[in-house]
């Protein structure tokens, strides 16, 4: 059956969430369809990962609803919640002696009885998780001996495992090349697609977004600057006020998509950096690709 | 190595062996066929001809066997909680005598001892209820007193472990000095020496910690889901909080019943789970299991060293275990420092 109405599976109103008396998120607004990724963006600090904790149940929010298909997201149990929603956090301090087999059927666990019994047809969706996400000849080897990419993976084939409508990834490309980047973001794109995911991305890298992203929402400082297709709001104007840097932008030759490039210089009228400094810095150790190339 | 994928026959087969080998193994020597026609002869039904000295009925039963199975229950308890405490706390070098949890239970059944709590029968089966107590309190202190943020260091863990259980120890041996016609008694009992005799510690102990271990092997599959920090563990469909709980019972129960009557026996609960662990893997649904028959099998072969070592003298088992034990956990620190593991030594 193909669900052709254009409801939004995951709601999210008026959320706001502190840390302690500082507010992270502040009134956020957002929706994702059946089959929709809609990627969140924004400087470090902003409230990407609060978000996706909020959303996936891990920090109780202080004001506003989050909705799963109608259904009030903070009144269920873990394991209701874990089968609407399965988040795939980046592959870091994974432990590192499960094989990855034994990994992606933890996806399976919100299915589960109170003694984890595992049925055939958990073992038959680990089988199709895998098989989706190139790693079947992975199955029998160790996490810890894979490399980044690969562990990203099996991190998507586990949250596929889960079988949820929703899918939240939490910056899943941050540490891969670019090779990697390209690979992973092309299974998430077709799981979207074939099983109709709805899927929130939390991302750096502003080019990769505006390829890959049905929608992007711009958050700063715990509110939502834009939001809306990829070249509304990746404009010079928002990612100029958001980054404290000048950039410009071009359309990609072949998609028309916006492409992204940091002139190196600060626009005249911000100035949280000295100006003797001709590259800007970020505030974390976080690399992104919107960042200048340091000189070699 | 064949024999390695039957794990649970083979640990079970070794159980056995061991469990047998206790029996006979003695001041007199009782041969194991002999051993198996006694247990035998006391089913009903099977009229088997007693053609053993009367005195091997006295040995065997009033002695050899409540004292097996005590030490059989004992190295169960430790290396189930021991694989627990890892898994629960994420540490590879989690071991309830490590961590302090057995000092604490320890200072818990002194204590009830003590105030002359145990004068009646009642009494005395309640001693692994003050001894859970005091094991609960201190695996609190221990994990507040060691968490740093989300994680648990191995260095902060066996600090606090190794500050609450010297604090422990010290009132220990007060309250000890303090009841003078029991020192004796009561330090032989601290080193581990399963001094206890009899059936009423089988009796008294064999409720808490088949209950609490039960509960370990339900549980254990959850272990694996915590391996990866309690957000993801969450967001996979567990419910954190209510896991720990109710492991930390189990895990503190199981210890504190063992401790009662067998006294503080250190590194079983270390070695045991390491071993399953690189023969068997990671897999917590059938290291919790292995653990625990593991854990049987080698306290009573440290049992059997500790009686025959300085025969007829018998050693208390805890030197036996601290002995092969300390360099054991040596090598896991250089192991775990020189690999990049699941291990965070950091």
């Amino acid at each position: 059956m193909l669900d052709i109405s254009k409801k939004p599976i995951l709601e999210v109103e008026a959320l706001t969430v502190n840390y302690g008396s500082r507010a992270v998120l502040r009134g956020i607004d957002i929706s994702v369809e059946k089959g929709e990724i809609l990627a969140v963006v924004g400087p470090n600090g902003a409230g990407k990962t609060t978000l996706i904790r909020a959303i996936s149940g891990i920090i109780p929010p202080n004001a506003g609803e989050i909705r799963v298909a109608g259904e009030d997201l903070t009144q269920l149990s873990p394991a209701q919640r874990a089968r609407h929603i399965a988040v795939v956090p980046q592959a870091r301090n994974l432990p590192g002696g499960y094989t990855v087999q034994q990994t992606v059927l933890m996806g399976r666990n919100p299915y589960l009885g109170w003694l984890g019994r595992i049925q055939p047809a958990d073992r038959a969706l680990v089988q199709q998780a895998l098989t989706h996400t190139h790693t079947l000849d992975l199955s029998d080897r160790r996490v810890g001996e894979l490399s980044g990419g690969e562990q990203q993976r099996v991190l998507l084939a586990r949250a596929l495992a889960q079988a949820t409508p929703i899918l939240l990834l939490d910056e899943p490309t941050a540490h891969l090349d670019l090779q990697h980047q390209s690979v992973l973001l092309n299974l998430v794109s077709a799981s979207t697609r074939e099983l109709g995911l709805a899927v929130l991305l939390a991302a750096h890298d502003l080019n990769m977004v505006a390829l890959y992203a049905d929608r992007v929402a711009l958050l700063v400082d715990g509110c939502i600057r834009a939001l809306g297709a990829p070249e509304e709001v990746l404009t010079r104007a928002n990612i100029e006020a958001a980054y404290h840097i000048s950039v410009r932008i071009i359309r990609h030759p072949d998609y028309g998509t916006p492409l992204i490039l940091p002139d190196g210089h600060q626009p005249a009228h911000t100035s949280i950096n000295p100006p003797d400094k001709a590259l800007p810095e970020k505030r974390h150790e976080s690399r992104s690709f919107t960042q200048p190339p340091t000189k070699s | 190595m064949r024999f390695t994928r039957q794990p649970y026959y083979l640990n079970i087969i070794l159980l056995c062996l061991a469990f047998i080998l206790s029996v006979a193994v003695g001041s007199v020597f009782i041969p194991p066929v002999t051993f198996l026609r006694m247990l035998a002869a006391q089913l009903p039904g099977l009229a088997l001809q007693p053609d053993w000295p009367e005195t091997f009925s006295a040995i065997v039963f009033k002695i050899r066997l409540p004292h097996t199975v005590l030490i059989t229950l004992t190295g169960a308890a430790l290396a189930g909680s021991g694989a627990a405490y890892q898994g629960l706390f994420r540490n590879p070098l989690a071991d309830p005598y490590l961590i302090g949890v057995a000092s604490g239970a320890g200072l818990g059944a002194v204590l009830s001892m003590a105030i002359h709590w145990p004068e009646t029968i009642l009494g005395f089966y309640l001693i692994p209820l003050a001894a859970f107590i005091g094991a609960l309190l201190t695996v609190l202190v221990v994990y507040n007193l060691a968490r740093v943020g989300q994680s648990l260091p191995t260095a902060t863990l066996i600090l606090a472990g190794v500050a609450v259980s010297s604090f422990a120890t010290s009132l220990t041996s007060f309250l000890m000095l303090n009841s003078r016609d029991e020192v004796h008694r009561a330090l032989a009992w601290l080193l581990g020496g399963g001094t206890m005799s009899g059936w009423q510690p089988v009796v008294a102990s064999l409720p808490y910690i088949v209950a609490g271990l039960m509960v370990l092997v339900i549980f254990a599959h959850t272990l694996n889901l915590l391996q990866f920090g309690e957000e993801q563990a969450q967001q996979l469909g567990l419910h954190v909080e209510r896991t720990k709980a109710v492991l930390i019972v189990a895990t503190s129960l199981t210890t504190a019943a063992a401790v009662s009557f067998s006294g503080l026996i250190g590194f079983v609960g270390l070695v045991v789970p390491h071993l399953v662990r690189i023969i068997w893997g990671p897999d917590y649904k059938h290291l919790v299991p292995l653990s625990i028959l593991g854990g049987s099998s080698l306290l009573l072969l440290a049992d059997l060293l500790a009686r025959a070592l300085l025969a007829p003298q018998s050693l208390p088992v805890g030197i036996v275990t601290a002995l092969a034990g300390a360099p054991f956990f040596l090598w896991i620190l250089m192991r775990a420092k020189s690999q990049v593991s699941w291990y965070s030594l950091d």
